[in-house]
């Protein structure tokens, strides 16, 4: 059996816990309350009647029997709830304020075992006249039995009436507090349901719907800074992490059907044609040796996309060390100078050292090495007086290490592209390389917990990697 | 040269085997770590190559046992895993070389020349020379014809470690690796450019060429 919705929520379950809960000690505390009550009631009524009856055994005998029944009459006249009842050996009733008994009760001397009914004496009516057969009478109550020497019956009684009223109004009281305590239920319910369970709702309809495909989908905030606030807040970027991780995937593999598809079909059309055309030994050399070239840079190109990956996955083998960063810069503008001489590049190398941050000596050098190639390759031929600038200094808590040409540069508009995956703007489409120079720079960064700007160096490119300085060890 | 080559894919180490013999070197293959192990430790190699990656024992455990056995053969380890730390361990485990796969036979190749010379050369000379040319470690000169040539510090460390080699073939990477002390992948020709500075140097005013380019594979020196 599959039960309605609304029982499933939680609101309900604490609903529904509050009732029996406090339902359950409801009951406890009224049935405790009305039993003592009770216990006390009845002990009052039992004090009462050995009084009366104490009272009227000591009118019996200082007056006799006429005394007695004098006394009854008129204790009988006064209003209350005490019965009278002066009765023969047979039980026939002499006198009193009881019309009929409930059989048996006048056979036993003593307390009787157990509440029973009676009629009033002028209240039974022509229905059963003469008493006696009054079964159920209308009224119910207690009474003490005493057998007079003669062998007359004395009957002291009270009528429970007043306690049964009081246990009536105990039930009343019960029945109006469980009454309050689903009200209670229900005011919890609705609070709790309708305002904080309800967003614990909509975060999971918002998250249906993302699981549903809309990626670009967000969790609500409601700007109260709550814990669901929080929650929604954390999980956004959880997402947006995740979209763009998934933005990456999707790039690297339109990008390998796309930049890798092109060598890797310019190798088979090459070995294709050397199978069919070459002429002697020497022309399957060559092809050989072009498709050798071919698939080297295709390896590189792969290393570099592994690479990449693993940065932005944010995991890596690599270790970090205290790191002089001036000693890099050295080494890289010693490897690069000569190409910059042959290329025509006049370059120099403004370092302030030392510049000590926690960082990988290989992975460093090789991103700035990489940016360097750049500069060389888009500033040669470009400007009249080609130049490349490599400064390193530190500012602040950070280490930056520019390099900047008075190349070309990049628009404003496409400096944030350039640092992705395989872009290659238009201009350097027919230049070598596999684009892969600037978005390694800036994975190699981000695993140094650094980032990577790019600024107009007017003219030119000029690009900052940016290190955070080693923390002082004290 | 003797060389005991420890690879367990068939086809790669058929391939390697074939190309050692014919540039000249007597190899034998082991398919897995133990055998691999147990023949290395009889001592008649000159080089061994280890995959790190082996069946029943790993590349580095065999190496590591080797080392513990008294071993000085040198070892050049072959290993898919290329990253920095993967070839520091490797080459903190006992091994004298690290080369990354995939590779071209001829860096392979010159890399176990260079191993080979430098367990034979274990004296320690301090002046190198190549025909007529000359280089002194201590005085920091470098001649030929016993003409002083001038030579800035990056030019005679790469100097210095052609002529070690001398004779053998040096490839692009072991330069980098080993007179810049970088093992990154270079985007463009920067060595070509330092090699061709050097050769300016050395040979401009002499007739005979001495620094030769190997095509496809790196640059040699020497004399003729």
């Amino acid at each position: 059996m599959r039960l309605p919705p609304i029982i499933k929520t939680t609101a309900a379950r604490l609903s529904a816990l509050y009732l029996l809960l406090f339902g359950a000690f409801a009951i406890v505390l009224v049935f405790y309350m009305t039993s003592v009550s009770v216990r006390i009631l009845a002990g009052q009524t039992q004090e009462t009647i050995n009084e009366e009856t104490s009272s009227l055994v000591r009118a019996y005998e200082r007056g006799g029997l006429l005394f007695l029944v004098r006394v009854v009459e008129q204790r009988a006249r006064q209003p209350g709830a005490n019965l009278y009842l002066v009765a023969d050996a047979n039980g026939r009733i002499l006198s009193g304020n009881v019309e009929s008994l409930q059989p048996g009760v006048l056979e036993t001397a003593g307390w009787t075992e157990r509440p029973f009914f009676y009629q009033r004496y002028g209240e039974g009516g022509g229905a059963a006249p003469g008493g006696g057969a009054a079964t159920t009478g209308p009224h119910e109550a207690i009474a003490l039995v005493i057998r007079l020497p003669n062998q007359m019956i004395l009957l002291v009684g009270r009528d429970l009436g007043e306690p049964e009223r009081f246990r009536k109004v105990v039930q009343r009281a019960l029945i109006l507090s469980l009454g309050f305590m689903g009200l209670g239920a229900f005011l919890i319910w609705f609070f709790v349901g309708r305002t904080a369970l309800r967003r614990i709702d909509s975060v999971s309809e918002a998250s249906a719907r993302i699981m549903g495909g809309d990626l670009s989908g967000r969790l609500p905030v409601t700007g109260a800074g709550d814990e669901f606030d929080r929650l929604s807040e954390n999980l956004n970027t959880m997402l947006s992490r995740i979209a763009v991780l998934n933005e990456g995937l999707k790039q690297v593999s339109d990008n390998i059907a796309h930049d890798l598809k092109t060598p890797l079909t310019r190798l088979r059309s090459r070995a294709e044609a050397a199978l069919a055309g070459a002429e002697d030994t020497d022309d399957y050399r060559e092809a050989l040796q072009a498709t050798i070239s071919e698939s080297d840079q295709l390896i590189r190109t792969f290393n570099a996309i592994l690479m990449i990956s693993r940065f932005e996955a944010g995991y890596s083998t690599e270790s970090t060390e205290s790191l002089d960063l001036a000693t890099v810069v050295a080494d890289v503008v010693d490897l690069y100078e000569p190409v910059a001489e042959e290329s025509g590049v006049a370059m120099d190398a403004h370092v302030t050292g030392p510049l000590l941050v926690s960082g990988n000596r290989e992975l460093a050098a090789q991103a700035l090495s990489n940016l360097v190639d750049n500069a060389i390759k888009y500033t040669a031929g470009q400007a009249d007086s080609p130049r490349v600038t490599v400064s390193a200094s530190r500012s602040g808590g950070e280490v930056r290490v520019s390099i900047a040409d008075n190349g070309p540069g990049i628009p404003a508009e496409d400096r944030q592209r350039a640092t992705e995956r395989f872009v290659r703007l238009e201009k350097s489409r027919s230049r070598p390389g596999s684009g892969l120079g600037l978005s390694l720079a800036k994975a190699i960064m981000t695993f140094h917990g650094g980032r990577i700007e790019l600024d107009d160096a007017a003219p030119g490119l000029k690009v900052t990697m940016i290190f955070p300085s080693a923390r002082s060890s004290a | 040269m003797k060389i005991l080559l420890i690879e367990d894919d068939r086809e790669a180490a058929e391939y390697l085997e074939k190309a050692l013999t014919e540039a000249g070197h007597t190899t034998h293959v082991a398919g897995d770590g133990e055998t691999g192990f147990a023949l290395a430790d009889s001592g008649d190699y000159d080089v061994l190559i280890v995959d790190r990656m082996l069946p029943r024992r790993d590349g580095l455990s065999v190496i590591a046992g080797l080392r513990a056995r008294g071993s000085e053969t040198p070892v050049l380890i072959l290993s898919a895993l290329g990253e920095v730390d993967d070839r520091v361990t490797g080459l903190r485990a006992g091994g004298d070389d690290y080369l990354t796969k995939p590779f071209a036979f001829s860096e392979l190749l010159a890399r176990i020349e260079v191993l080979k010379r430098r367990a034979g050369a274990k004296d320690v000379e301090t002046v190198y020379r190549a025909g007529d040319l000359e280089l002194d470690r201590l005085s920091h000169t470098v001649r030929r014809s016993g003409r002083e040539i001038t030579l800035q510090p990056r030019e005679f460390r790469l100097l210095e470690y052609l002529m070690r080699h001398a004779g053998q073939v040096v490839t692009r990477t072991m330069l980098l690796e080993n007179v810049w002390d970088y093992h990154f992948d270079p985007q463009t020709n920067v060595i070509d450019v330092h090699v061709s500075r050097l050769r300016g140097k050395i040979e401009k005013g002499f007739d005979k060429p001495i620094l030769h380019t190997v095509r496809g594979a790196g640059y040699m020196l020497r004399a003729g």
